[in-house]
Protein backbone atom coordinates (compact mmCIF):
# COMPACT_ATOMS: atom_id res chain seq x y z
CA UNK A 1 0.00 0.00 0.00
CA UNK A 2 2.83 2.23 0.71
CA UNK A 3 4.80 1.50 -1.99
CA UNK A 4 1.94 2.12 -4.25
CA UNK A 5 1.05 5.64 -2.87
CA UNK A 6 4.87 6.42 -2.90
CA UNK A 7 4.97 5.18 -6.44
CA UNK A 8 2.15 7.90 -6.87
CA UNK A 9 3.52 10.66 -6.05
CA UNK A 10 6.70 10.22 -7.25
CA UNK A 11 5.97 8.72 -10.94
CA UNK A 12 6.02 11.48 -13.63
CA UNK A 13 2.38 12.30 -15.06
CA UNK A 14 1.97 9.75 -18.26
CA UNK A 15 2.91 7.04 -15.53
CA UNK A 16 0.88 7.63 -12.81
CA UNK A 17 -2.26 6.21 -13.66
CA UNK A 18 -0.10 3.31 -15.05
CA UNK A 19 -0.19 0.90 -11.78
CA UNK A 20 -3.96 1.65 -10.32
CA UNK A 21 -5.08 1.28 -14.12
CA UNK A 22 -3.61 -2.21 -14.41
CA UNK A 23 -5.02 -3.38 -10.97
CA UNK A 24 -8.41 -1.71 -11.77
CA UNK A 25 -7.72 -4.36 -14.99
CA UNK A 26 -6.78 -7.40 -13.57
CA UNK A 27 -9.82 -7.34 -10.93
CA UNK A 28 -12.16 -6.62 -14.18
CA UNK A 29 -10.68 -9.10 -16.31
CA UNK A 30 -10.85 -12.07 -13.59
CA UNK A 31 -14.22 -10.88 -12.59
CA UNK A 32 -15.36 -10.75 -16.72
CA UNK A 33 -14.00 -14.15 -17.33
CA UNK A 34 -15.80 -15.43 -14.49
CA UNK A 35 -18.87 -13.89 -15.42
CA UNK A 36 -18.34 -14.96 -19.11
CA UNK A 37 -17.92 -18.57 -18.36
CA UNK A 38 -21.13 -18.74 -15.86
CA UNK A 39 -22.95 -17.27 -18.67
CA UNK A 40 -22.10 -20.27 -21.06
CA UNK A 41 -22.27 -23.05 -18.09
CA UNK A 42 -25.23 -21.85 -15.80
CA UNK A 43 -28.56 -24.04 -16.01
CA UNK A 44 -30.80 -21.27 -14.98
CA UNK A 45 -31.83 -18.74 -17.65
CA UNK A 46 -32.57 -15.54 -16.16
CA UNK A 47 -28.91 -16.44 -14.36
CA UNK A 48 -27.42 -16.07 -17.65
CA UNK A 49 -28.78 -12.66 -18.35
CA UNK A 50 -27.75 -11.71 -15.32
CA UNK A 51 -23.97 -12.92 -15.84
CA UNK A 52 -24.25 -10.88 -19.23
CA UNK A 53 -24.96 -7.94 -17.24
CA UNK A 54 -21.54 -8.48 -15.43
CA UNK A 55 -19.58 -8.92 -18.06
CA UNK A 56 -21.25 -5.95 -20.30
CA UNK A 57 -20.09 -3.98 -17.16
CA UNK A 58 -16.55 -5.45 -17.14
CA UNK A 59 -16.39 -4.73 -21.03
CA UNK A 60 -17.29 -1.26 -20.18
CA UNK A 61 -14.80 -0.48 -17.61
CA UNK A 62 -12.29 -1.97 -20.20
CA UNK A 63 -13.38 1.47 -22.15
CA UNK A 64 -13.23 3.77 -19.35
CA UNK A 65 -9.27 2.41 -18.94
CA UNK A 66 -8.85 2.80 -22.45
CA UNK A 67 -10.03 6.63 -22.47
CA UNK A 68 -12.91 6.39 -24.11
CA UNK A 69 -15.98 7.50 -22.08
CA UNK A 70 -18.57 8.23 -24.65
CA UNK A 71 -18.55 4.23 -25.63
CA UNK A 72 -18.01 3.47 -22.46
CA UNK A 73 -21.55 5.71 -21.67
CA UNK A 74 -23.21 3.98 -24.57
CA UNK A 75 -22.76 0.71 -23.85
CA UNK A 76 -23.68 1.23 -20.25
CA UNK A 77 -26.95 3.23 -21.71
CA UNK A 78 -27.57 0.39 -24.70
CA UNK A 79 -26.51 -3.26 -23.32
CA UNK A 80 -27.41 -2.80 -20.02
CA UNK A 81 -30.14 -0.59 -20.19
CA UNK A 82 -31.85 -1.50 -23.45
CA UNK A 83 -30.21 -5.00 -24.79
CA UNK A 84 -30.58 -6.89 -21.31
CA UNK A 85 -34.15 -6.08 -21.37
CA UNK A 86 -35.05 -7.19 -24.18
CA UNK A 87 -33.37 -10.32 -23.52
CA UNK A 88 -35.22 -10.36 -20.36
CA UNK A 89 -38.33 -10.33 -22.39
CA UNK A 90 -37.43 -12.45 -24.84
CA UNK A 91 -36.72 -15.03 -22.07
CA UNK A 92 -40.59 -14.09 -20.45
CA UNK A 93 -42.43 -14.13 -23.96
CA UNK A 94 -40.98 -17.79 -24.59
CA UNK A 95 -41.89 -19.45 -21.66
CA UNK A 96 -38.56 -19.87 -20.55
CA UNK A 97 -37.70 -22.48 -17.78
CA UNK A 98 -37.45 -20.11 -14.65
CA UNK A 99 -35.06 -22.27 -12.14
CA UNK A 100 -33.06 -25.07 -12.92
CA UNK A 101 -33.38 -26.85 -16.08
CA UNK A 102 -30.99 -29.71 -17.73
CA UNK A 103 -31.84 -29.21 -21.28
CA UNK A 104 -30.04 -25.85 -22.06
CA UNK A 105 -27.20 -27.38 -23.39
CA UNK A 106 -26.45 -29.92 -26.75
CA UNK A 107 -24.51 -32.40 -24.44
CA UNK A 108 -23.33 -34.02 -27.93
CA UNK A 109 -21.72 -30.57 -29.41
CA UNK A 110 -19.59 -30.03 -25.95
CA UNK A 111 -16.98 -31.63 -26.76
CA UNK A 112 -16.62 -30.53 -30.70
CA UNK A 113 -17.88 -27.13 -28.78
CA UNK A 114 -14.60 -26.79 -26.56
CA UNK A 115 -12.30 -27.80 -29.18
CA UNK A 116 -13.42 -25.12 -31.31
CA UNK A 117 -12.87 -22.74 -28.33
CA UNK A 118 -9.70 -23.81 -27.48
CA UNK A 119 -8.65 -23.58 -30.82
CA UNK A 120 -10.04 -19.98 -31.69
CA UNK A 121 -8.55 -18.64 -28.38
CA UNK A 122 -5.16 -20.61 -29.13
CA UNK A 123 -4.82 -18.91 -33.06
CA UNK A 124 -5.64 -15.20 -32.03
CA UNK A 125 -3.58 -15.64 -28.90
CA UNK A 126 -0.72 -17.06 -30.64
CA UNK A 127 -1.28 -14.38 -33.17
CA UNK A 128 -1.54 -11.35 -30.47
CA UNK A 129 1.82 -12.86 -28.75
CA UNK A 130 3.72 -12.93 -32.06
CA UNK A 131 2.39 -9.31 -33.14
CA UNK A 132 2.56 -7.37 -29.99
CA UNK A 133 4.52 -8.23 -27.16
CA UNK A 134 5.53 -5.01 -26.51
CA UNK A 135 3.19 -2.61 -27.70
CA UNK A 136 1.59 0.05 -25.14
CA UNK A 137 -1.36 2.05 -25.40
CA UNK A 138 -0.75 5.64 -26.05
CA UNK A 139 -3.17 7.20 -24.68
CA UNK A 140 -4.92 10.47 -26.12
CA UNK A 141 -6.16 13.58 -24.14
CA UNK A 142 -8.84 12.90 -21.96
CA UNK A 143 -11.26 14.93 -23.32
CA UNK A 144 -12.15 12.45 -26.38
CA UNK A 145 -15.64 13.27 -26.79
CA UNK A 146 -15.14 16.36 -28.97
CA UNK A 147 -12.98 13.97 -30.91
CA UNK A 148 -15.43 11.34 -31.53
CA UNK A 149 -18.09 13.87 -32.66
CA UNK A 150 -16.23 15.61 -34.95
CA UNK A 151 -15.16 12.21 -36.55
CA UNK A 152 -18.65 10.65 -36.92
CA UNK A 153 -20.33 14.21 -38.05
CA UNK A 154 -17.17 14.32 -40.71
CA UNK A 155 -15.79 11.93 -41.85
CA UNK A 156 -18.04 9.17 -40.87
CA UNK A 157 -21.24 10.92 -41.86
CA UNK A 158 -22.62 8.74 -44.46
CA UNK A 159 -22.06 5.48 -42.46
CA UNK A 160 -24.13 7.22 -39.63
CA UNK A 161 -27.01 8.20 -41.81
CA UNK A 162 -27.06 4.59 -43.08
CA UNK A 163 -26.80 3.53 -39.77
CA UNK A 164 -30.66 5.16 -38.73
CA UNK A 165 -31.76 3.42 -42.12
CA UNK A 166 -30.92 0.38 -40.79
CA UNK A 167 -32.33 0.71 -37.26
CA UNK A 168 -35.62 2.21 -39.11
CA UNK A 169 -35.18 -1.54 -41.09
CA UNK A 170 -34.86 -3.04 -38.01
CA UNK A 171 -37.46 -1.54 -36.15
CA UNK A 172 -40.16 -2.71 -39.02
CA UNK A 173 -38.67 -5.68 -39.93
CA UNK A 174 -39.48 -6.72 -35.68
CA UNK A 175 -43.22 -5.36 -35.95
CA UNK A 176 -43.48 -7.13 -38.73
CA UNK A 177 -42.22 -10.09 -37.79
CA UNK A 178 -43.80 -10.24 -34.13
CA UNK A 179 -47.12 -8.90 -34.19
CA UNK A 180 -50.09 -11.12 -34.78
CA UNK A 181 -51.79 -11.69 -37.73
CA UNK B 1 -0.80 -0.44 -19.96
CA UNK B 2 -0.20 -3.05 -22.65
CA UNK B 3 -1.76 -3.36 -25.84
CA UNK B 4 -1.69 -7.16 -25.27
CA UNK B 5 -3.80 -7.18 -22.48
CA UNK B 6 -6.68 -5.88 -23.68
CA UNK B 7 -6.27 -7.80 -26.92
CA UNK B 8 -6.10 -11.07 -24.98
CA UNK B 9 -8.87 -10.57 -23.02
CA UNK B 10 -11.27 -9.99 -26.11
CA UNK B 11 -9.93 -13.21 -27.17
CA UNK B 12 -10.94 -14.71 -24.01
CA UNK B 13 -14.08 -13.27 -23.93
CA UNK B 14 -14.31 -14.31 -28.22
CA UNK B 15 -13.79 -18.09 -27.40
CA UNK B 16 -15.98 -17.76 -24.66
CA UNK B 17 -18.70 -16.61 -26.59
CA UNK B 18 -18.08 -19.37 -29.75
CA UNK B 19 -18.49 -22.11 -26.91
CA UNK B 20 -21.89 -20.45 -25.73
CA UNK B 21 -23.14 -20.29 -30.03
CA UNK B 22 -22.38 -23.71 -30.50
CA UNK B 23 -23.15 -25.46 -27.19
CA UNK B 24 -26.13 -23.97 -26.49
CA UNK B 25 -29.58 -25.34 -27.08
CA UNK B 26 -32.27 -22.48 -26.03
CA UNK B 27 -32.46 -19.57 -29.16
CA UNK B 28 -32.36 -16.40 -26.12
CA UNK B 29 -28.77 -17.91 -24.89
CA UNK B 30 -27.21 -18.11 -28.48
CA UNK B 31 -28.29 -14.41 -28.88
CA UNK B 32 -26.70 -13.72 -25.68
CA UNK B 33 -23.20 -15.42 -26.75
CA UNK B 34 -23.24 -13.31 -30.30
CA UNK B 35 -23.31 -10.52 -27.63
CA UNK B 36 -20.40 -11.89 -26.02
CA UNK B 37 -18.72 -12.09 -29.32
CA UNK B 38 -19.78 -8.74 -30.51
CA UNK B 39 -18.58 -6.98 -26.79
CA UNK B 40 -15.02 -8.62 -27.22
CA UNK B 41 -14.35 -7.18 -30.85
CA UNK B 42 -15.75 -4.04 -29.36
CA UNK B 43 -12.65 -3.72 -27.21
CA UNK B 44 -10.47 -5.02 -29.75
CA UNK B 45 -11.82 -1.71 -31.95
CA UNK B 46 -11.24 0.76 -28.56
CA UNK B 47 -8.04 -0.80 -27.74
CA UNK B 48 -6.47 -0.53 -31.09
CA UNK B 49 -7.99 2.70 -32.36
CA UNK B 50 -6.02 4.23 -28.81
CA UNK B 51 -2.96 3.56 -30.82
CA UNK B 52 -3.73 5.54 -33.93
CA UNK B 53 -7.05 8.25 -33.25
CA UNK B 54 -10.77 8.34 -32.48
CA UNK B 55 -12.05 6.37 -35.07
CA UNK B 56 -11.79 2.89 -33.18
CA UNK B 57 -14.47 4.49 -30.86
CA UNK B 58 -16.47 5.33 -34.02
CA UNK B 59 -16.20 1.77 -34.71
CA UNK B 60 -17.07 0.73 -31.95
CA UNK B 61 -20.04 2.83 -31.94
CA UNK B 62 -21.52 1.29 -35.08
CA UNK B 63 -21.11 -2.26 -33.97
CA UNK B 64 -23.34 -1.51 -30.75
CA UNK B 65 -25.84 0.19 -32.96
CA UNK B 66 -26.03 -3.09 -35.03
CA UNK B 67 -25.73 -4.99 -32.33
CA UNK B 68 -29.08 -3.61 -30.73
CA UNK B 69 -30.60 -3.81 -34.69
CA UNK B 70 -29.44 -7.34 -34.29
CA UNK B 71 -31.09 -8.37 -31.07
CA UNK B 72 -34.45 -6.80 -31.75
CA UNK B 73 -34.50 -8.50 -35.21
CA UNK B 74 -33.28 -11.85 -33.67
CA UNK B 75 -35.29 -11.46 -30.89
CA UNK B 76 -38.37 -11.25 -33.02
CA UNK B 77 -37.49 -14.35 -35.17
CA UNK B 78 -37.08 -16.33 -31.69
CA UNK B 79 -40.77 -15.63 -30.86
CA UNK B 80 -41.92 -16.56 -34.08
CA UNK B 81 -39.61 -19.73 -34.01
CA UNK B 82 -41.78 -20.31 -30.40
CA UNK B 83 -45.10 -19.17 -31.60
CA UNK B 84 -45.21 -21.69 -34.47
CA UNK B 85 -43.20 -24.48 -32.96
CA UNK B 86 -44.17 -24.13 -28.77
CA UNK B 87 -40.10 -24.51 -28.35
CA UNK B 88 -37.27 -22.64 -29.24
CA UNK B 89 -35.14 -25.31 -28.76
CA UNK B 90 -32.49 -25.14 -32.00
CA UNK B 91 -31.49 -28.70 -32.25
CA UNK B 92 -35.38 -29.25 -32.98
CA UNK B 93 -35.29 -27.19 -36.15
CA UNK B 94 -34.15 -29.75 -38.66
CA UNK B 95 -36.93 -29.50 -41.06
CA UNK B 96 -34.19 -28.58 -44.05
CA UNK B 97 -32.22 -31.39 -43.14
CA UNK B 98 -32.16 -33.43 -46.53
Amino acid sequence: MIGILSAATTCEPTKCIELPANIAFGIGAVFMIYSAIRMVTTKNIVHAALYLIMVLAGVGMNFLLLQAEFVAVTQFLVYIGAIVVLFLFGIMLTKAPMGISDDLDNLKQRPYAIATALLVLVTLSYALIVSFTDTRVKLASPNSVAAVSDSIFGQYLIPFEVTSVLLLAALIGAIVLARKD
Amino acid sequence: MLLNQFLLLAAVLFAIGVYGVIVRRNGVLVLMSIELILNAVNINLVAFGSMHNVSGQVFALFVIAVAAAEVGVGLAIVLLIYRNRRSIDFDELDELKG
